[in-house]
C-alpha cells in the first residue's frame, strides 16, 4: 500500500531482525529435532556406538501385536473422546453464543474457561479423589444403598473418556462459541420464517456456518487427546495402553531411542493423516482453520 | 494575487495496470479553500496522498510552501491531514491527542498543555480536554480532528472527506463549521469530495476529477453554470442529458434533433460542425413549465408533454414530463410560488427553456455516460 | 432455538438444567480438591473428619507435613515459576516479532513460514518433547566427541523443559499478538507520521499502548501454560522437578491431601490473575 521513505537497506536489516527470532525458533526447536526424529528412527544398533540405516524399528512395531493394538485402541478412543467433546459442548457453545446474551453470556462463557486455567494434574486429582474406590462417588453411592460395597470408578476406558472429554473441552469451547456468535440471528428468522423447523435450521444454517469452528475444535481436541499422557495413565492406571506411554517407555524407562522414535513418528503421521482427512472432508485450509481457534 | 501554497507539477502515479493520477499540473493560492471533486476511483485519493506523502508519484514534482517535496518522508512535510475516519488516537484523550504533534516536535509539556487548551477553545471543545475521544459526538471528534492538524500551523491542510461518515443533518451543520474554521485561521485547505454540494458550498475553487484528470477547475459558480466538458455538466449539479446529432448550426446556437426525431436548442460549448454526435444538457431549474402558451416567455419554443410523476422535496421539488412526442423523460424544477401544487400525473403541459442556458458539447460517449451512471 | 423464534417450556427447562448439569461436571473436581485440603485426615478420601489446617502450615511436629513446611513442593513451585517467567519473556518476545512479521513483512516464504509457526500447535506434545530431546542430545554429543566442549545445558534439565514449552507456547504468543496487530487501524499510523512523528515515535506512542492488552494476556496465557505443561516437561526434566512433575509422581504413590493445598493455592493464584485479565479487558 504506502510506500515508505525508509530506505531499502534499512529496511532489509529490519526484516532481518524480524525474521531471525522466527527462524531460530522454527528451525532449531520444530524442524531440526523432527528431521533427528526420523533419521534416527530410520536406524538400528549394530554394535557399541555403531549404526546402520534400517527399518527394522517400524518392523518391530507392526510384528509385536501389543504396539499397535495400543496405537490403534488410542486412535479409536481418541475419535471418541473428540466427538463426546464435541457432543457435550455443543449445546453450551450454543448457549453462551446465541441464548444468553450480554452480561450472563460472558458470565457463563467465563465460568466455563476458569477451570482450564488451573493445570490438568489439579483436574485430574480431582477426578482421582472422586471416582476411585475410597473416593467420594463411591462412597455416595453406598449411601444411596445403590451398592453394597463401594465400586472402584478409576481405571475403566470409560474413564479415561470422562477425563479425556474433560480435559479438552475448553478447546472445543472457544473456537464453537466464535464460530456461533458471528452466524447472524436473521439467518435463523428468516429460515424459520421460510418453514424450516428447529432440526432442519440447524443441520442446513447453523452447522455450515458452523463448521470452520467445529473444524478447528476437533483437530485440537483430537490433537490433545492422542498425544495426552497425563490423564490416561493417572485414570486408567495400568489398563490405560495409551501410545503416549509406549513411547515414554522406549525413551526414558529402556532408553531405546531409535525405537522411541520411530513410535513418536507413528503417532505423528497418525495425528497428520487425521487432521488432513478432518479438513478435506470438510474443504477446509490449515491456516484458516487455526486462525478461528 | 497571493504566492502558491501548494503546486503540483506533471504528477503521474501508476498502479499495476491503470493510471491513477495522469500527468496533473494545478497551484492552489494561499489562505484558499480548494476542493477536488470526483466519482469513487478518480484518483484524487491518490493526488492526496501523494500530496500528504504515503504516496510516491512515479514523475513530476509536488512543492509545498515553495519547496519541493521530492524525497520527503511524510513525517516531515509542512501538511497535515484530516482522515476519512479521522484516525483520532483511541489511547489518548482529547487533550493528548492534540497535543501529539507539538510532542513530537519536542515541544515541553507545559507549553504543549498551553497550545493545545488553546486550540480546544477556538474550536469550543476545552471543557472535553480530559474526556476519552469515544466519549465525544461525532461533531466533535471531527473538530478535534482538525484541531490536532491545526495546532501544528500547517502550510496547507489535507482533508480526505471527512464528512463521509457523519449523518446528513450533522454534515450539512459541518459544511458551515468547517467554512467558517478555514476563514477564521487563513489555513491553506485542499479538501477532496464525491459529493458536489460540500465542493461548491465550501470552496473558493473546485477542481472537477475524473479518470487521473482533471476536467476543469474553476470557481464553483463557473463549474455550474459554465461547465466545460460533458463530464463535468453531467456530475456538477443535476442536468437532463439529451443526446443526439447537430443539425443546424446559427453563430452559438445549435439545433440538436435527438434518433426519434424531437429537436431542442442550445448553446455551443467548444467545436461542433452539423452532423455531429452530440450532448445537449438542461438543468431543471432552467426549464419553465407552463399550464397555457400564453404563460411561458414570448419568444420561446415551447414542448408539449404528459406529467409522469410528481416528485416533492420541498424547495427541491421536480416533475418529470415526459415529451409528447417521443416520450423522453426531462426533469423540470417546480417554482417556489406554489403555483403547481395541484400537478397530477398524467396532466398536459407546456415547458419552454433559453438556449442560452442549456449547453450542448461534442459526445464522448462513455464518460459522460459514465458520470450519469 | 434463537430467544426471538418461540421455544417450548420443555426446550427451555431441559436447557437451564442442561447449563446447570455441566457447570457441576465442571466445577465438582475442583470443588473436591479444595474441599479436601482442609479434611484432618491421612488421605484426601471420604468420610469427613473436620477441618484442620495441617496440610497448609503442619510440620514435623504435628506428624504432617504441609505445604509451606514441604521443602521438596516448595523448590518445585519456584523451579516452575522461574521455567513459566523465562517461557514467558522469550514467548512474548518472538511472538511480538512474530506478529510484525506476519501482518507487516513482506518476503519470499512468507506463506510457509506461517504454516510452520501454526505447526506446534497440532504436534503432540510427548512428540516435541522427545525430538528436542534427541536434537539436544545430538548437539552435546557432537560437542563432546569432536570438540571438546562439555555442553551441560543440553542434558535433560530446566534449559531443555524451557525450550520445550516455549516452542509450542510461541505459537500462541504470536497468534494471539498477530490478531491483535491485525485489528490495527493503519491509518492512526498514517495521522501519527502526518503528525511529524518519526518510525520509533509511532511505535512507541501508537503501537505498543495499542498492543498492550494483547501483551498482558498473551504473558498470562504463556505462564500459566508453561506452569500447567506436563507432556513436554516430563520428557526434558533433569534433576529439579518442576510442579507439575513433582506433583503427577506423588499421585502415582497416592500421596496426602498436602497436594490438594497445593493446588488449592494454584486454584486462588490462576483464579486472580483470570479476574484480573478480565477486569482489564472491560
Amino acid at each position: 500500500m504506502a510506500e515508505r521513505a525508509t530506505g531499502r537497506i534499512g529496511a532489509g536489516i529490519g526484516l532481518a531482525l524480524l525474521l531471525a527470532p522466527a527462524l531460530l525458533w522454527i528451525t532449531l526447536l520444530i524442524v531440526l529435532p523432527h528431521v533427528d526424529l526420523a533419521i534416527l528412527s530410520f536406524r538400528e544398533r549394530v554394535g557399541a556406538r555403531q549404526y546402520a540405516p534400517s527399518l527394522a524399528q517400524y518392523a518391530t512395531f507392526f510384528r509385536e501385536p501389543l504396539y499397535w493394538h495400543v496405537f490403534l485402541r488410542t486412535a479409536v478412543m481418541s475419535v471418541l473422546a473428540t466427538a463426546l467433546t464435541l457432543l457435550v459442548s455443543f449445546p453450551i457453545a450454543w448457549v453462551i453464543a446465541k441464548i444468553a446474551r450480554g452480561r450472563s453470556g460472558s458470565f457463563l462463557f467465563v465460568a466455563c474457561l476458569v477451570p482450564f486455567w488451573v493445570s490438568e494434574t489439579v483436574r485430574t486429582l480431582g477426578w482421582m479423589i472422586l471416582l476411585r474406590q475410597s473416593g467420594v462417588l463411591p462412597a455416595l453411592l453406598v449411601r444411596l444403598g445403590l451398592t453394597a460395597a463401594p465400586p472402584e470408578l478409576l481405571y475403566h476406558d470409560a474413564t479415561i473418556l470422562l477425563g479425556l472429554v474433560y480435559t479438552s473441552m475448553l478447546f472445543m469451547l472457544i473456537p464453537l462459541v466464535s464460530s456461533l456468535e458471528s452466524l447472524d440471528d436473521s439467518l435463523i428468522e428468516a429460515a424459520y420464517d421460510l418453514g424450516a423447523g428447529g432440526g432442519t435450521i440447524l443441520r442446513t444454517i447453523v452447522v455450515p456456518h458452523a463448521a470452520p469452528g467445529i473444524t478447528a475444535g476437533c483437530i485440537i481436541v483430537f490433537m490433545l487427546t492422542l498425544g495426552n499422557y497425563l490423564t490416561p495413565t493417572l485414570l486408567g492406571g495400568k489398563n490405560s495402553q495409551w501410545f503416549t506411554e509406549q513411547i515414554y517407555t522406549q525413551f526414558i524407562t529402556r532408553f531405546n531411542w531409535e525405537q522411541g522414535a520411530a513410535f513418536g513418528f507413528l503417532l505423528l503421521a497418525l495425528s497428520t493423516a487425521l487432521v488432513i482427512l478432518g479438513l478435506r472432508a470438510t474443504g477446509q485450509r490449515f491456516g484458516e482453520v487455526m486462525q478461528r481457534s | 494575487m497571493s504566492a502558491a501554497d501548494l503546486v503540483a507539477d506533471g504528477v503521474v502515479k501508476r498502479f499495476a495496470e491503470h493510471t491513477a493520477v495522469d500527468s496533473l499540473s494545478f497551484s492552489v493560492e494561499h489562505g484558499g479553500f480548494f476542493s477536488i471533486l470526483g466519482p469513487s476511483g478518480c484518483g484524487k485519493t491518490t493526488l492526496l496522498r501523494m500530496i500528504a506523502g504515503f504516496v510516491t508519484p512515479d514523475a513530476g514534482d509536488i512543492a509545498i510552501g515553495g519547496r519541493s517535496m521530492r524525497g520527503v518522508a511524510p513525517n516531515r512535510r509542512p501538511v497535515n491531514m484530516v482522515f476519512q475516519q479521522l484516525a483520532l488516537f483511541p489511547m489518548m484523550n482529547v487533550g493528548e491527542n492534540v497535543a501529539y504533534g507539538l510532542a513530537r516536535r519536542g515541544i515541553a509539556r507545559a507549553e504543549r498543555t498551553r497550545r493545545s487548551l488553546a486550540m480546544l477553545e477556538r474550536v469550543g471543545l476545552a471543557h472535553a480536554a480530559h474526556k476519552r475521544v469515544d466519549e465525544l459526538s461525532g461533531g466533535q471528534r471531527q473538530r478535534v480532528a482538525i484541531a490536532r492538524s491545526l495546532v501544528l500551523e500547517p502550510t496547507l491542510l489535507l482533508l480526505d472527506e471527512p464528512l463521509g461518515a457523519l449523518d446528513l443533518k450533522l454534515r450539512e451543520h459541518m459544511k458551515i463549521e468547517l467554512k467558517q474554521l478555514q476563514a477564521a485561521f487563513g489555513t491553506t485547505f485542499v479538501y477532496i469530495t464525491h459529493d458536489q454540494s460540500e465542493a461548491l458550498v465550501l470552496s473558493d475553487r473546485v477542481a472537477v476529477m475524473n479518470g487521473g484528470r482533471f476536467e476543469q477547475v474553476g470557481t464553483p459558480q463557473e463549474l455550474y453554470y459554465r461547465p466545460r466538458t460533458p463530464f463535468v455538466a453531467a456530475f456538477v449539479g443535476a442536468n437532463n442529458r439529451i443526446p443526439g446529432r447537430a443539425t443546424i448550426r446559427d453563430g452559438e446556437r445549435v439545433e440538436v434533433t435527438t434518433d426519434d426525431g424531437w429537436s431542442i436548442r442550445a448553446h455551443a460549448e467548444g467545436a461542433i460542425a452539423v452532423g455531429d454526435r452530440v450532448e445537449a444538457f438542461v438543468r431543471p431549474e432552467v426549464a419553465a413549465l407552463a399550464r397555457d402558451a400564453g404563460d411561458l416567455p414570448p419568444d420561446a419554443v415551447a414542448h408539449r408533454g404528459r406529467v409522469t410523476s410528481v416528485l416533492f422535496d420541498g424547495a427541491n421539488s421536480t416533475v418529470l414530463v415526459a415529451e409528447e412526442r417521443t416520450a423522453r423523460e426531462i426533469r423540470i424544477a417546480l417554482p417556489q410560488t406554489g403555483r403547481f401544487a395541484d400537478l397530477k400525473p398524467g396532466e398536459s403541459v407546456l415547458f419552454s427553456f433559453d438556449p442560452a442556458r442549456a449547453a450542448c458539447f461534442q459526445a464522448r460517449a462513455s464518460e459522460a455516460a459514465a458520470a450519469h451512471g | 432455538m434463537i430467544p426471538s423464534l418461540p421455544r417450548p417450556v420443555w426446550l427451555r427447562a431441559s436447557t437451564a438444567l442442561y447449563v446447570a448439569a455441566f457447570l457441576a461436571f465442571l466445577f465438582l473436581p475442583l470443588v473436591v480438591v479444595a474441599v479436601f485440603a482442609f479434611n484432618d485426615a491421612p488421605y484426601p478420601a471420604p468420610p469427613w473428619r473436620g477441618v484442620t489446617l495441617d496440610w497448609f502450615f503442619g510440620n514435623a511436629a504435628t506428624g504432617r507435613v504441609g505445604l509451606f513446611q514441604d521443602g521438596e513442593l516448595l523448590a518445585s513451585i519456584g523451579t516452575s515459576c522461574v521455567v513459566a517467567a523465562w517461557v514467558t519473556v522469550l514467548s512474548v518476545g518472538v511472538g511480538l516479532a512474530n506478529a510484525f512479521l506476519l501482518e507487516r513483512a513482506r518476503f519470499p516464504g512468507k506463506r510457509l513460514l506461517s504454516v510452520l509457526m501454526l505447526a506446534p500447535l497440532v504436534i503432540p506434545g510427548v512428540i516435541l518433547g522427545i525430538s528436542i530431546l534427541a536434537f539436544a542430545s545430538r548437539l552435546a554429543d557432537f560437542g563432546e566427541d569432536l570438540l571438546g566442549w562439555d555442553l551441560d545445558f543440553l542434558r535433560p534439565g530446566l534449559t531443555l523443559v524451557v525450550l520445550g514449552q516455549f516452542s509450542f507456547i510461541a505459537t500462541v504468543a504470536t497468534l494471539t499478538l498477530a490478531a491483535r496487530l491485525r485489528r490495527f487501524d493503519r491509518t492512526l499510523e498514517e495521522a501519527a507520521l502526518n503528525l511529524g512523528a518519526t518510525r520509533a515515535a509511532v511505535l512507541r506512542t501508537i503501537l505498543l499502548p495499542y498492543l498492550r492488552p494483547a501483551l498482558f494476556g498473551s504473558a498470562a496465557v504463556s505462564f500459566l501454560m508453561s506452569f500447567a505443561d506436563f507432556n513436554t516437561t516430563l520428557m526434558l526434566v533433569g534433576n529439579d522437578a518442576p510442579l507439575t512433575v513433582m506433583m503427577y509422581g506423588r499421585m502415582r504413590e497416592g500421596a496426602t491431601p498436602v497436594l490438594n493445598a497445593v493446588s488449592l493455592l494454584l486454584m486462588v493464584v490462576s483464579g486472580a490473575l483470570a479476574l484480573a485479565l478480565i477486569r482489564r479487558r472491560r
